[in-house]
């Protein structure tokens, strides 16, 4: 493999794990607020991207149809909370788990309904002419995910750490009883939470809409790939999704460019997830989680 | 505890993935018999007329059919119903044998086991007399060993190679079969192009999958070497990867076999990689969406596919008179041009019914050995021949080589 062919795949895996990357940013956010883990993440990334197109082809503008759906989605994510998580609170983290996994076969169906079964195009951003790198090409559009999506990590830093709210949102993940004790209003921190994830998610789909499509159905691999990226990054830790996603992606394609064999491709998902055992095996924690201590 | 919840994540993985990898069918429920549209009542000839100059009367002849209305596979489904329920509307100005025919169309689902559910309803409970379907290869596959048991004739829509695969006794093909298409790519090629080194990018589905073993078993037949072959998955978002390694092998051409949107995506990428190989596709391209995912990258990639895509290939003067009619007649009743697959409705209830007329009864056994006799019936797919071991009818001059330009489909250079 020369230098050039690397860095193509290189390019390759950070194109899709930035949207895996994303998708495991809100993963990791509910977890955070909630300790769920929102089978339904994909869907919002599925949601974004078709949302975006159906504003785009109504007639707004690439920038507002965008923002708008971010915008559409995060309530969306609001909603999902109320009518899906809010009820089961009595009833315990399993059934609410469960519960989006259910959830998200719903959202699947309803936006089959809503906008058919075929795959919808975007325009890129500012435009498709590749990048050229040496003799590997990258997409302006790619670049422009890498850049929201370090934005947005380094938002979410601030917003922990600086601002009151986001301290409340940790002070709930620590121990929800002792914040709400201290005057945190529980419930609006998993408002926040699930507003705030269904967004990030939209984002993603949002912006690889114009690289690769969005179709109905394209939740579920972006869910559970998004879901595995969270768990090698160490779930819980915001860059450590983030880190997750890309090396999942650069892994996935290192594997289809390093594998001697012929159709390597057709592996490349069992050896992304084959990975992910390994490191769990080794590591249950994730790359970037703490040891998980308990104080007795 | 931070382990269990590890563990407990995991096996939720598991029923997850499971859940992913089903994937979702359709929540409509059954079927059919829409109120037929309002068409004028230009009488259809498309095969020999029948006999009484009156409207037909008596009991109407019942035939089954099971398309994929809905699912993801419903846009094969929905036009080859709508051309179905034109069609019985036109030929029931003149009847069959004397008698009105009687379509029940069933609803897959895009499942095969909701296939399998519909045929043995039609079977037993509608008594038809022959079925038609279904759209897709896993359906037809499915329901083929029933109809085979029952002795009962099954007009195939579907194109995979294996629906005529032994035993064949009771399976007539309206399609091109997935093999004539492989054919074509191969030998333009070989023929026009007089290039010799390939690359396969193929989509992991069955499609996909059966036509690279085609394409792999028959390279050599046509003086080609595959240097190159990756596959990619249906929703896979880029596949610059899988390009990368078959641009280090240097190709000549790049031959993607897949349904949308893995060849749109394709393209787009070998553009953005900068790869100047010819682009040859497969008949799953032959469709608007194609040209509107694709954009730009589009431009300039040829395909195999029926001549209704490129009216003016029919050479057939005949042929061409059918398809006008065809064509107008499902313009009327839906307001859009029929898509290929309304075609290969069409040639499949033509070919049933001009069984029926000549054998001159309904009885399962005349109509085969009437099939197994058809010469020369012409529907938008071709002109077909059916012997008792040609189930196919077609041959690859049914068959052209379509290219993408400006938007649109134009015969490929000769």
């Amino acid at each position: 493999m020369t230098f050039d062919q690397f860095l193509q795949y290189i390019f390759s895996g950070i194109t899709t794990g930035s949207i895996y990357a994303l998708t495991a940013l809100g993963f990791t956010l509910i977890y955070n607020a909630t300790d769920i883990i929102n089978f339904a993440q994909g869907e919002f990334v599925m949601l974004g991207g078709l949302t975006a197109i159906s504003l785009y082809e109504a007639g707004a503008p690439l920038a507002v149809a965008c923002l708008g759906a971010v915008a559409i989605v995060g309530v969306a994510g609001i909603v999902f909370q109320q009518l899906a998580i809010r009820p089961l609170l009595k009833a315990g983290i399993l059934a609410q788990i469960i519960v989006t996994v259910g959830a998200s076969l719903a959202i699947r169906t309803a936006a089959m309904i809503i906008w058919g079964r075929e795959s919808r195009p975007l325009p890129p951003f500012t435009g498709d002419t590749p990048i050229k790198v040496g003799e590997a090409t990258i997409l302006p559009q790619t670049l422009w995910v890498l850049a929201v999506t370090l934005v947005i990590v380094v938002a979410l830093q601030l917003f922990y750490r600086r601002t009151l709210t986001g301290k409340a949102v940790r002070a709930c993940s620590v121990n929800s009883g002792a914040a709400r004790l201290m005057g945190v209003s529980y419930s609006w921190v998993v408002l926040l939470s699930f507003g705030m994830s269904a967004a990030i998610s939209a984002a993603g789909g949002v912006m690889i809409t114009p690289v690769s499509f969005m179709g109905y159905g394209y939740g579920a691999m972006l869910g559970l790939k998004g879901f595995a990226a969270a768990i090698l990054g160490g779930l819980g830790n915001p860059a450590g999704a983030v880190v997750g996603g890309l090396s999942l992606g650069v892994l996935e394609a290192l594997t289809i460019g390093a594998l001697p064999i012929e159709g390597a491709s057709g592996y490349k998902d069992a050896v992304a997830f084959l990975i992910l055992l390994l490191i769990l095996f080794a590591k249950p924690q994730g790359l970037f989680g703490g040891r998980a201590v308990e104080k007795v | 505890m931070r382990i269990r919840h590890v563990i407990f994540i995991a096996a939720l993985v598991a029923g997850f993935a499971m859940l992913a990898l089903v994937g979702c069918g359709g929540d409509e429920t059954t079927t059919t018999t829409a109120a037929p549209a309002e068409t004028t009542t230009t009488a259809v000839s498309e095969e020999t007329t029948t006999t009484e100059m009156a409207g037909p009367s008596g009991d109407p002849i019942m035939i089954g059919a099971i398309v994929s209305a809905s699912g993801p596979a419903s846009p094969l489904g929905e036009p080859e119903r709508a051309a179905l329920l034109m069609l019985e509307e036109k030929i029931n100005t003149v009847g069959v044998l004397g008698r009105p025919i009687k379509l029940v169309i069933e609803d897959d689902q895009s499942n095969p086991t909701e296939a399998v559910t519909a045929v043995n309803k039609l079977l037993q409970q509608d008594k038809v007399i022959a079925v038609l379907g279904g759209s897709i290869s896993a359906s037809t596959l499915a329901i083929k060993p029933i109809t085979h048991a029952a002795g009962i004739p099954l007009m195939a829509m579907a194109a995979s190679n294996a629906i005529t695969a032994d035993p064949i006794d009771w399976v007539w093909r309206a399609p091109p079969r997935d093999a004539l298409a492989v054919g074509a790519a191969l030998g333009y090629i070989q023929k026009t192009m007089k290039l010799t080194k390939v690359a396969v990018l193929s989509d992991e589905n069955a499609y996909g999958a059966s036509g690279l073993a085609d394409i792999e078993a028959r390279a050599g037949d046509f003086g080609l070497t595959v240097v190159a072959k990756e596959s990619y998955k249906t929703e896979d978002t880029d596949l610059t990867a899988q390009l990368t390694k078959i641009k280090a092998a240097n190709p000549e051409v790049i031959v993607v076999w897949g349904t949308n949107p893995g060849p749109a995506v394709a393209a787009k990428n070998m553009k953005q990689l900068g790869m100047t190989q010819p682009y040859v596709g497969s008949h799953g391209i032959a469709n608007k969406a194609f040209i509107d995912l694709g954009g730009d990258a589009a431009e300039g990639v040829i395909f195999p596919a029926g001549r209704l895509l490129v009216p003016e290939s029919f050479t057939n003067p005949e042929q061409k008179a059918i398809v006008d009619q065809f064509v107008t007649a499902f313009e009327e009743a839906t307001g859009n041009p029929p898509p290929t697959f309304a075609g290969h409705a069409f040639g499949a209830l033509t070919l049933l019914l001009d069984a029926i007329d000549r054998a001159g009864s309904t009885d399962a056994a005349d109509i085969q050995a009437a099939l197994n006799e058809t010469t020369g019936v012409i529907t938008p797919d071709g002109v077909y021949n059916y012997t008792p071991t040609d189930h196919d009818g077609l041959t690859p001059d049914d068959l052209t080589v379509v290219q993408v330009q400006g938007g649109t489909w134009v015969l490929a250079p000769q």
